[in-house]
């Protein structure tokens, strides 16, 4: 053992080279970050395919949904106390059950779902029948120009313009990944806006108003694009979903 | 705890590791951190989001704790005791290599691990630690402010935030364990003393 060192005073600053280095290494991954997650996102996507623990889903990027809740917590609801209410500017309001929405024509989507915070899960069907078809059966009034969504968490709310709305690959969607969709993934009814950023599709959809003008959901009023179409809004550049 | 007299000193005699000051620091850290660990583990892990849901409120709960979490740090810099205990983090002497290599091949005898005040682990975590916190200060902000910086960083940051985390998890559950497994060190950080025999058998080179 050393005779006589008395105590490191005088030694090589490491500790500060370890600090300074650290920081480095997060600039330097800040720059390569879109080239290192490309590269992960493609090994762990085949990995999670195989993965029967589901430990790959808990990385960073590991593939498949989060849960995403602005509530404290949510009531489930099913076939007997479900109700979707449609009302505001139209000319024949309606109250929808859920055997009332499986019996109209459903209509089938596969396309990518992309989420703003980044994760994105590739060909995800969804299942459903057309919002403009509801629209069109309530009779939207002349004036109308957006709709107000609210959500039986109690919470959430989103908004589309009229002409959103009216697109075909915008739906009240019934199923996701070909199953009834789950109340985590905001079943048994929710919104699937297919071109746009997934918090537009709101999830626990429990009323449909006709207003006439947009008004701000819960994100948008914390920050978030109203329109918000995927790869051109938020400031984001993905490929477009639909 | 075996109390062997090899030691001249009295069995039972305590030395001074820290003082008031650098003990709440350590408190105060410690506690700003594991709020950083428990909002993380709820917003990241589906399962807890499902229990807890609020995500706005955890979000803020950890922003808070996040910006929060140097200060302790700087307030205690304040304190004559902390600077002179950060000096002797710093500074590396021909011990510490000794205690680094014999680390690496996991040679467990006492006399390949020579250590000041603070072994090379501790120097080494130290460092790193600080200087991984202020990254995810950093790119936390960035995924905050959004607008404050060119919004492509935003997904570098979230990338770099995540990963950062998972292994700040990791060397976090080590730096915890480690202390788990040495009731006398926790000692230290909780009174402020620790017992001669404990210091000469962990810390030879420390001459308080």
């Amino acid at each position: 053992m050393n005779s006589e060192p008395s105590e490191e005073r005088d030694g090589t600053p490491v500790g500060r080279r370890v600090f300074l280095g650290t920081l480095g290494l997060g600039a330097l991954g800040l720059v390569a970050a879109p080239t290192l997650q490309r590269g992960l996102e493609g090994v762990l996507g085949a990995v999670a395919g195989k993965d029967p623990t589901g430990l790959t889903g808990l990385l960073p990027n590991g593939g498949g949904f989060r849960y995403y809740s602005v509530a404290a917590s949510v009531p489930h609801l099913n076939a007997t106390d479900y109700h979707l209410k449609i009302g505001g500017l139209v000319d024949r309001p309606h109250t929808y059950t859920l055997a009332d929405l499986r019996a109209l024509p459903q209509t089938r989507l596969v396309k990518d779902v992309q989420c703003v915070t980044g994760w994105r899960v590739p060909g995800t069907p969804f299942e459903g029948v057309r919002l403009s078809d509801l629209l069109d059966a309530a009779g939207v009034r002349p004036g109308a120009k957006a709709i107000h969504f609210t959500c039986f968490d109690g919470t959430y709310t989103e908004s589309l313009t009229l002409d959103q709305a009216r697109r075909p690959d915008v739906l009240v969607a019934l199923r996701m990944q070909d199953k009834d969709i789950s109340h985590d993934h905001g079943g048994p009814v929710r919104l699937y806006v297919a071109p746009m950023y997934f918090y537009k599709s709101a999830k626990w959809l429990s009323g449909i108003t006709v207003t006439d003008q947009v008004e701000p959901g819960y994100w948008e009023r914390l920050g978030y694009d109203v329109d918000a179409w995927v790869g051109r809004s938020n400031g984001r550049t993905d490929e477009p979903t639909s | 705890m075996s109390l062997r007299a090899d030691a001249p000193a009295p069995p039972g005699a305590r030395v001074r590791r820290f003082s008031r000051a650098e003990r709440w620091v350590h408190r105060t850290t410690a506690a700003l951190m594991g709020i950083c660990v428990v909002t993380a583990a709820i917003l990241y892990i589906s399962q807890l989001a499902v229990m807890v849901g609020r995500r706005e409120l955890v979000v803020r709960v950890h922003e808070c704790a996040g910006i929060a979490l140097p200060v302790p740090v700087l307030l205690g810099l304040a304190s004559r005791a902390f600077r002179t205990d950060l000096r002797f983090l710093n500074r590396f002497g021909p011990h510490d290599k000794v205690w680094l290599h014999a680390a690496l091949v996991r040679d467990k005898r006492r006399g390949s691990r020579p250590a000041g005040k603070f072994n090379a682990g501790q120097k080494v975590y130290a460092a790193w630690i600080a200087g991984a916190t202020l990254v995810m200060l950093g790119t936390g902000l960035l995924m905050w402010f959004t607008h404050l910086a060119p919004l492509v960083w935003r997904t570098s940051a979230t990338f770099v935030h995540d990963w950062l985390a998972l292994t700040i998890g990791v060397v976090l559950a080590g730096h915890v364990g480690m202390a788990l497994g040495d009731p006398e060190a926790r000692r230290g950080l909780r009174t402020g003393t620790v017992s001669r025999e404990w210091a000469k058998r962990e810390h030879p080179l420390w001459r308080p």
